[in-house]
């Protein structure tokens, strides 16, 4: 594993992306390859490539009748053109605001939220070690007081990525592990807070007013600093990631998702749901173990590796 | 919730369709065209959704509406008997070894919670009266050591860690002799989360696998994981091959179609199911709620069981009629008796019914003597069956021949049938206002 690690950076995204890429090729690609005419049959069986891609039934639907109305009007007759359009598609709902990572220039609070193993901690870990590399002051606040061994686990990712973490014991507050935080950022001047917090299914009530809490904590005690609220989505969930994504929002004001596990073969098409329904866009993605593995996420690469053969020059 | 909405859109599908009769193609095409939704929308595999609707079909065609039912309800019924058998029908339990200690390894993806799990697990078998230990061999998540060692303390079962610098396959040789020196009987050994495609990470397993050889081999898969739970149970299955699954984090809102997938493509049991974040939140798994929560048509599945339970009273109102009038038949006996087996052995049944059980201390039942008497039943003509009056003796030779009976006995369940009639009648007038109460006297009650 360690050898691997010293792989580099560029290496590792692009192995990591490719994973995602190949898989996702075994079904979509097989529809564009396999068809001469674009007729009812093409259209099912691209439905059912974006169904199990994990975009779900409805946006798959949805995807699939605009894709036949662009089809008739610029009078398109091949196959392989459809693919071009499906990933203009694509691209055109997951691009993200020129404005999205602003936060990371300001005084801004992150705090990460979502349900339990999505990659929370680990995340966090490379977050905070990408923004040490911008040369950004960096706290992290160890607010997951509940699962056994979460504030180790942080502690751990905070000393590889050297910055300080603003922590308590076990089973304490999580507010005034945050609040802490807060006035820790404040002292020292901080740049960027990122404050973990303990996974939570988001049907489960006292959990979710708990979270309230917290963001209350932040939004009354730092006031001036940006907020930005960022849910982690596991790329192999299936619908429920809609329902995850609901369920938060209407508790804090997510500002983004970060996708993780990529390196994985599911292909996290779920995001297009996401963002097409709720409006939240996906800022980072995970791809590996590594502290390094966390990218900016970009719009026409996320289509291109669920529609791509790796020939691009076939549109 | 999204699932409801499902629901009512499948009932004002079949609204208007009242008619009885046998399930035409259309009928069950329409019908799985919704089941199909449902599935996916339960994140079920597509492929696993296409041979499942494939097959159902092919078993609906044909068969005949249940009364009380439209059509597509009728197709549910179905759909949610397949999917409980699918699913496995029956729960399924940990295996122990024939020699201790007995070992299970846990293993999946990242998140899944193999680490939680494993204390659950532990937590569990250390009640059943086993003095299980703890491993730890995730030596490469952050505080994965730490984590197992704290759980192990809260439950009280002791937790085997050499730290992060040796290899998991030394670790677990190492556990298994520290569990014979300190008499633990069941092993559990926790490993870390890592990608089925990572073919470094997968050998370790197969590493580990080879020298502990352990009883069982869990796969923990999270409720939530979308289509690509069959590619992770398939690679899993094929390289290490697995002997059960426990599913987790099942108390979120979840359809939980993985279930399904996992099941269908590796055919191995979902023995247990995390139900929350307390180390006692592990339970059995219970094929039945899993179809219909995959299904998502609760209400619907609560319709047809309501028009089963009017069924049923109707049939019964219609016995009790048939007593009392004494037109009991054959054929209504014969139906009484299958209706009882379908639920156990008689017995059992007569054990069941409240206050039946002490009144009928002394009576023995042999279940033997109720096959003879279906046989002989069966071995009467139709006629014979609704009118008793009609067997001669040379009907009951052929019945005895027909039955491997012998004329004695033909005999003797003649008379006894035509005894019980006559109580029955008598019993009548005392049964009137008494409505529900289905008194019977068996004549093979001795």
């Amino acid at each position: 594993m360690s050898e691997e690690k010293k792989q580099g950076f560029f290496t590792k995204l692009v192995s990591g992306l490719s994973k995602t890429k190949a898989n996702m090729m075994n079904s979509v690609e097989q529809v564009f390859s396999g068809f001469t005419k674009i007729d009812d049959d093409f259209y099912e069986e691209l439905e059912e490539a974006l169904i199990i891609a994990d975009l779900g039934v409805n946006t798959s639907i949805k995807i699939i009748q605009d894709l036949k109305e662009k089809v008739k009007a610029r009078k398109i007759k091949d196959p392989l053109e459809v693919r071009g359009l499906l990933k203009e598609e694509i691209e055109e709902i997951m691009t993200i605001g020129e404005d999205a990572y602003d936060f990371t220039q300001k005084k801004s609070v992150i705090l990460v939220v979502g349900v339990n193993g999505v990659g929370k901690t680990t995340t966090i870990g490379k977050l905070a070690y990408q923004y040490k590399q911008d040369k950004k002051k960096v706290i992290v606040a160890a607010a997951d007081t509940f699962r056994a061994a979460a504030i180790e686990q942080l502690a751990e990712w905070a000393n590889r990525a050297s910055v300080e973490i603003i922590a308590q014991q076990e089973n304490s507050d999580p507010g005034a592990v945050v609040y802490d935080g807060v006035q820790a950022a404040k002292a020292r001047n901080a740049d960027l807070l990122i404050c973990d917090t303990a996974g939570r299914l988001h049907n489960k009530k006292n959990l979710m007013e708990e979270l309230k809490k917290i963001f209350k904590i932040i939004n009354r005690d730092y006031e001036e600093a940006h907020k930005e609220v960022l849910l982690v989505l596991d790329s192999t969930t299936g619908q429920n990631a809609l329902q995850q994504a609901k369920q938060f929002k209407e508790i804090t004001e997510i500002t983004g998702i970060v996708l993780t596990k990529l390196d994985g073969t599911a292909k996290g098409g779920i995001t297009i749901a996401i963002q097409s329904e709720l409006g939240i866009p996906v800022k980072y993605i995970g791809v590996g173990e590594g502290i390094e593995d966390l990218q900016k996420f970009n719009a026409k690469d996320f289509a291109n590796a669920l529609f791509d053969n790796g020939s691009n020059d076939l549109h | 919730m999204a699932f409801e909405s499902l629901s009512d859109k499948f009932q004002s599908i079949f609204a208007n369709l009242k008619r009885k009769g046998r399930l035409t193609e259309q009928d069950v095409s329409a019908a799985m065209k919704e089941v199909k939704m449902a599935l996916l929308e339960a994140d079920v595999n597509f492929k696993v959704v296409k041979e499942f609707v494939n097959a159902v079909k092919e078993r609906a065609i044909g068969q005949d509406v249940m009364e009380g039912l439209n059509p597509g309800q009728y197709v549910i019924k179905i759909v949610n008997e397949e999917l409980i058998q699918l699913m496995g029908a029956t729960e399924s339990e940990l295996t122990y070894a024939k020699q201790q200690p007995t070992i299970y390894m846990m293993v999946g993806l990242q998140g899944a919670g193999k680490t939680t799990t494993t204390a659950k697990l532990a937590g569990k078998i250390k009640k059943s009266g086993k003095k299980p230990l703890l491993v730890a061999c995730d030596i490469y998540r952050p505080a994965a050591i730490k984590q197992l060692q704290v759980v192990g303390g809260q439950l009280d079962i002791p937790v085997f860690a050499m730290g992060d610098q040796i290899q998991p396959v030394d670790i677990a040789k190492a556990a298994i002799a520290h569990a014979e020196k300190n008499h633990n009987d069941v092993i559990i050994i926790d490993t870390a989360g890592r990608l089925h495609i990572d073919e470094t990470m997968m050998d370790e397993l197969v590493e580990v696998r080879d020298e502990v050889k352990p009883q069982e081999i869990l796969l923990v898969v999270d409720a939530m994981t979308g289509q690509d739970a069959v590619n992770v149970a398939n690679s899993f299955n094929d390289k290490i091959g697995i002997d059960g699954v426990i599913l987790t984090k099942l108390d979120g809102d979840t359809r939980g179609g993985a279930a399904l997938s996992v099941r269908a493509v590796t055919k191995k049991p979902i023995k247990f199911v995390g139900l929350g974040e307390k180390l006692t939140d592990l339970e059995v798994f219970y094929p039945e709620r899993m179809a219909s929560r995959i299904l998502g048509m609760g209400d619907v599945l609560t319709l047809i069981e309501k028009a089963q339970d009017v069924l049923d009273e109707k049939k019964a109102a219609e016995m009790e009629r048939k007593f009392r009038k004494a037109e009991f038949t054959f054929d209504d006996f014969l139906e009484q008796m299958q209706q009882i087996k379908k639920m156990g052995s008689f017995s059992d049944v007569i054990n069941m019914i409240p206050g039946m059980g002490s009144q009928l201390k002394n009576v023995q039942i042999d279940d033997k003597e109720i096959n003879k008497i279906e046989a002989m039943i069966l071995s009467m003509t139709l006629d014979e069956r609704g009118n008793p009056s009609l067997i001669n003796p040379s009907r009951k030779k052929r019945i005895a021949s027909g039955s491997g009976t012998n004329m004695q006995d033909v005999n003797k369940f003649i008379k006894q049938f035509e005894q019980s009639k006559k109580m029955m009648k008598q019993m009548g007038g005392m049964m009137k206002g008494k409505k529900g109460k289905k008194g019977m006297n068996f004549p093979f009650m001795g």
